[in-house]
This record gives structure tokens, C-alpha cells and sequence, in this order.
């Protein structure tokens, strides 16, 4: 399996960093050619309005955007996971996502840096000990679609999955500790490649 | 569950946040604006550009209030302000303002011609200049959360921010080199914590972001910039103090990103207008370089 990291903007190397460690493969994606050479995609951590700009102005946008919603499995992370959603509050005048998950985020919904925090949190199927999650000017899942399943909630959802789609509020990047991305890859990625293989 | 603010593990991820992006000065609402809609990372509001205090001269100062405030409201991305040099109340009025960064600037006039802000008693996050590594981990030592190279800000001439790059980059590899036994006399050299210097030697970088300052004013520029290893960078009159600062804004974003790439740095380079007009620094007398600013 071949993991992209997009990586026009944001803390895109130590989600490289923390895939490699998983033992995938994992590349960066700035241009549509290396987007097509990925099995799967990693959106970073960072200015969620720069990121989508970029990918216009590099017109991988639209391809982007196409693969998510043909099924390719997608992990996003703070800015990823505001780029994942199909609705977005307090968004900057005409800020696009790539969309495909059924889920309204509330963009800087914590605060400003001086209320981001880092705490221990209760993950499904991630125990024992417990995740330590950064939050950094971080979103919240203000509502999600009916398919959509909670993993996680601080105060409001923070870590939601549907399908091949998997998205945190917080970074778990920053911590050295790739139980999140092992789970994205073995009980998202990995089911989802092997369906859409037998079909 | 309990949770914790104002962790080095917070402040720091900030600022991983904003790599391989550019991090603007704007002095008004409209400016942040355009900043924002050009794909800026974060914008630093502040009164004057640094081609403006050079030109004008005085005392330079945290910005007004008021100022701060309305272009934190008129953007939904980071907003930082700059602090004197040593003068932690103007860094006590921007926490309370609820800034995202602070910019502890050789740019403004130096309160404190010894100490600089203990930057380890304030929830917000520090960003300072250095010249060199051991400047570097002094700064981190007083609890900076990210480092800029100084450059030469307000002139428009690149050449101080690529020696610091230099320097910062080549400390980094020397100490790489050495054995551990030399890394006491290492430390004592640069001036600086021995525990950080031993740190680096081990890692090979920086333990916080390193972005890059002064004398940014084109695509190149910034592209030069990060293949010289900067994770990001700042550019202050170099876009505002330019014939067309939308699209110079958003070209250089755009080189920031595709900075290894000359078929796009050419395209994006392409019909920007007149850049700002530059001092050479060699020019400047030595009174006037700003670089020379902290301790």
C-alpha cells in the first residue's frame, strides 16, 4: 500500500514520519500525477484556507476531490479534517473543501492559540493507555450525517469515521504515538483497498 | 478530563501548523484581507512596515489595540503582533488580546539592552530572530516556541537572511560532527545550554520550526529561502511596499510550496510588477541594521 501525504502546506512530514514508522509506503502529493500514484491520503495538519487554494491554483483540486468521492480511503487531521467535510462554519469568504464527509466543522472552535491544550482522550478502539490529543486552534464536529460514526468526543464530536474516511480534530502527529495512524491504515485503508480489489 | 495550555508541546505544534507557508505583514484590515485571500498562513499586524520605521525613524512600538483587533476580526487565519525586545508588557497586552503569536522583533526598538522576555511565563507562543545557532538556542532556552533567521528586514535585499541561513544550517552540521565528548566546549563556545546544544548534535535540527526574515521581496527570494532549509517564511514590506501585492502576494505562496520546482518558480515569477525598492545592506550604516539587535 503507497500512503500520500498532501503536501502543499502544513505539518506534512510528520505525518510521513508516522506513516513510514506503520511500515507503508508514503509519499508526498503536490501535483496530480503523484496523486494518482497513491493508494490512499493523508491531509495534514495547517491552514485549512491555504491548503485549498493551493490545490486550485496547482489544479489538483478537482482530481483530488474525484478520487475522495470515488472511495480512495482518506485521513485528515485538524486542517484535514476541515478539507474532509461537506460543511464548514466560520469559514473564510469562498473557502472550499474537498468534501465527502457527511459532517458540519466549526472551524477554530476551541479558540485561538491561547486555549489550544493538549488532554487525554477516550478513542473507540484505541485504550490503555489513553491518546494524548493536541488541539490546536482546533475544529469541532458540530453535527454529523446518520452513517457517520463518532470515535471521539471532547465537549463535542472530535473524532469521526464513515467508510474509507476517518477524520480527528486534534494531531496526533505531533506525539510520536501512531496508534491512530496504524488504525487508519489496517481497519480503514487496508479493508477498504482490499473491497474495492475483489470487485 | 483535565486539560493543559500553554504546553511547549502546543506552542510548538503551532507553528509546525504553518510550515511551507508564508507568514505576511499587513497594517490593515485591507491588507490582511488580500494576505488571506492569497493563501497566507498567518498575518503580523503591525503599524508600520520595517521599510517604514527605517524611513521614518523613532521609537518603534507594539502596534495599537485597536489596530490588532480589527484585523483579528476581519481574518479567520493566525494573527500575530510583535513585542519589544525585553519588554514583557507589551507581551502581557498581546496575550490578553488574545493574539496567536508573538514576535519578540529586533524590527521594533529594544526595551532591554541584557535580557530578553522569559517567554516560559506566558500561555501564547514566542517566535524570535537569530543570527546564528547559539542566538538560536538562547531564545529557546527563554522559551521561544519557533526561531526566524533576522535577515535585514526593510530592505529588500536578501543577502543577511541567506548568511544567517548559513550560519544557522552550517552550526548545526558542525555540531552533527563532533564527538560527545566536545560538546561541552561546543556549548561554551556558542553561549549557549549545554542540554539543547547536545540536543541538536544528536538531531540534526532545530528542536522548533525554523522559519526565515528580512529582505524577502520575490518568489526566488522565498524559494531560495527554503532550499537553504527554512520550513517557511515571513515576508514583511516585501510584498505591501510592491506595485501589485495581491499577485506578488500569492506568487510567492505559491514558490514557497514549489520552491524545488523552476518550471513553476518562472511561471509564478511572471508579470508581478515593480518588486519593492531595496537598500543594499552593505549601504546601511552600522547604527541602522536591525540584525545586530538582541543579545
Amino acid at each position: 500500500m503507497r500512503v500520500g501525504v498532501l503536501a502543499l502546506q502544513g505539518d506534512f512530514r510528520e505525518h510521513l514520519l508516522a506513516l513510514e514508522e506503520c511500515g507503508v509506503l508514503a509519499s508526498t502529493v503536490r501535483r496530480p500525477s503523484e496523486l494518482a500514484a497513491v493508494d490512499a491520503l493523508v491531509l495534514p495538519g495547517g491552514e485549512s484556507t491555504a491548503i485549498a487554494n493551493l490545490a486550485r491554483s496547482f489544479d489538483i483540486f478537482e482530481p483530488l476531490k474525484a478520487r475522495i468521492a470515488s472511495g480512495m480511503p482518506v485521513y485528515g487531521s485538524c486542517a484535514g479534517m476541515i478539507l474532509l467535510a461537506d460543511r464548514v462554519l466560520d469559514a473564510a469568504v469562498g473557502q472550499e473543501t474537498f468534501g465527502g464527509l457527511d459532517i458540519t466543522v466549526r472551524r477554530n472552535a476551541f479558540g485561538r492559540q491561547v486555549d489550544s491544550f493538549e488532554t487525554d482522550l477516550e478513542f473507540a478502539g484505541i485504550t490503555n493507555p489513553p491518546v494524548r490529543a493536541v488541539f490546536i486552534r482546533a475544529p469541532w464536529v458540530e453535527s454529523v450525517g446518520a452513517t457517520v460514526e463518532v470515535l471521539a468526543t471532547y465537549e463535542h464530536a472530535v473524532a469521526v469515521r464513515k467508510g474509507e474516511l476517518l477524520a480527528t480534530s486534534f494531531h496526533p502527529e505531533l506525539t510520536g504515538d501512531n496508534r491512530i495512524h496504524r488504525f487508519f491504515i489496517e481497519s480503514v485503508a487496508r479493508p477498504a483497498l482490499e473491497r474495492a480489489a475483489v470487485k | 478530563m483535565s486539560q493543559n495550555v500553554g504546553t511547549a508541546r502546543v506552542k510548538r505544534g503551532m507553528a509546525e501548523m504553518l510550515k511551507g507557508g508564508v507568514i505576511m505583514d499587513v497594517v490593515n484590515v485591507e491588507q490582511a484581507k488580500i494576505a488571506e485571500a492569497a493563501g497566507a498562513v498567518a498575518v503580523m499586524a503591525l503599524e508600520r512596515v520595517p521599510a517604514d520605521i527605517r524611513a521614518q525613524g523613532g521609537v518603534a512600538r507594539m502596534s495599537d489595540p485597536d489596530m490588532i483587533e480589527k484585523i483579528k476580526a476581519a481574518v479567520s487565519i493566525p494573527v500575530m503582533a510583535k513585542a519589544r525586545i525585553g519588554h514583557f508588557v507589551e507581551a502581557q497586552i498581546l496575550q490578553s488580546l488574545g493574539v496567536d503569536y508573538i514576535d519578540e522583533s529586533e524590527v521594533l526598538t529594544p526595551t532591554d539592552m541584557e535580557n530578553h522576555i522569559d517567554k516560559w511565563n506566558f500561555t501564547i507562543p514566542f517566535v524570535c530572530g537569530a543570527t546564528n545557532l547559539g542566538e538560536a538556542l538562547r531564545r529557546i532556552n527563554e522559551g521561544a516556541a519557533m526561531i526566524r533567521s533576522k535577515g535585514e528586514a526593510g530592505t529588500g535585499d536578501v543577502s543577511n537572511a541567506m548568511t544567517h541561513m548559513r550560519s544557522i544550517g552550517g552550526d548545526i552540521r558542525r555540531l552533527s560532527a563532533l564527538r560527545e565528548d566536545e560538546l561541552y566546549v561546543a556549548a561554551k563556545n556558542m553561549q549557549a545550554p549545554y542540554d539543547l546544544v547536545k540536543e541538536v548534535a544528536q538531531t540534526g535540527k532545530l528542536p522548533v520550526v525554523l522559519f526565515t526574515a528580512g529582505g524577502i521581496a520575490t518568489p526566488a527570494d522565498a524559494a531560495l529561502m527554503m532550499q537553504m532549509g527554512a520550513d517557511g517564511v515571513f515576508i514583511g514590506s516585501g510584498i505591501f511596499k510592491s506595485g501589485d501585492p495581491a499577485s506578488r502576494a500569492a506568487a510567492c505562496v505559491k514558490a514557497t510550496t514549489f520552491y524545488d520546482d523552476p518550471k513553476v518558480l518562472a511561471d509564478v515569477s511572471r508579470g508581478l510588477g515593480e518588486a519593492m525598492v531595496g537598500i543594499n545592506v552593505a549601504d546601511l550604516p552600522v547604527a541602522h541594521r536591525l540584525a545586530e539587535r538582541g543579545w
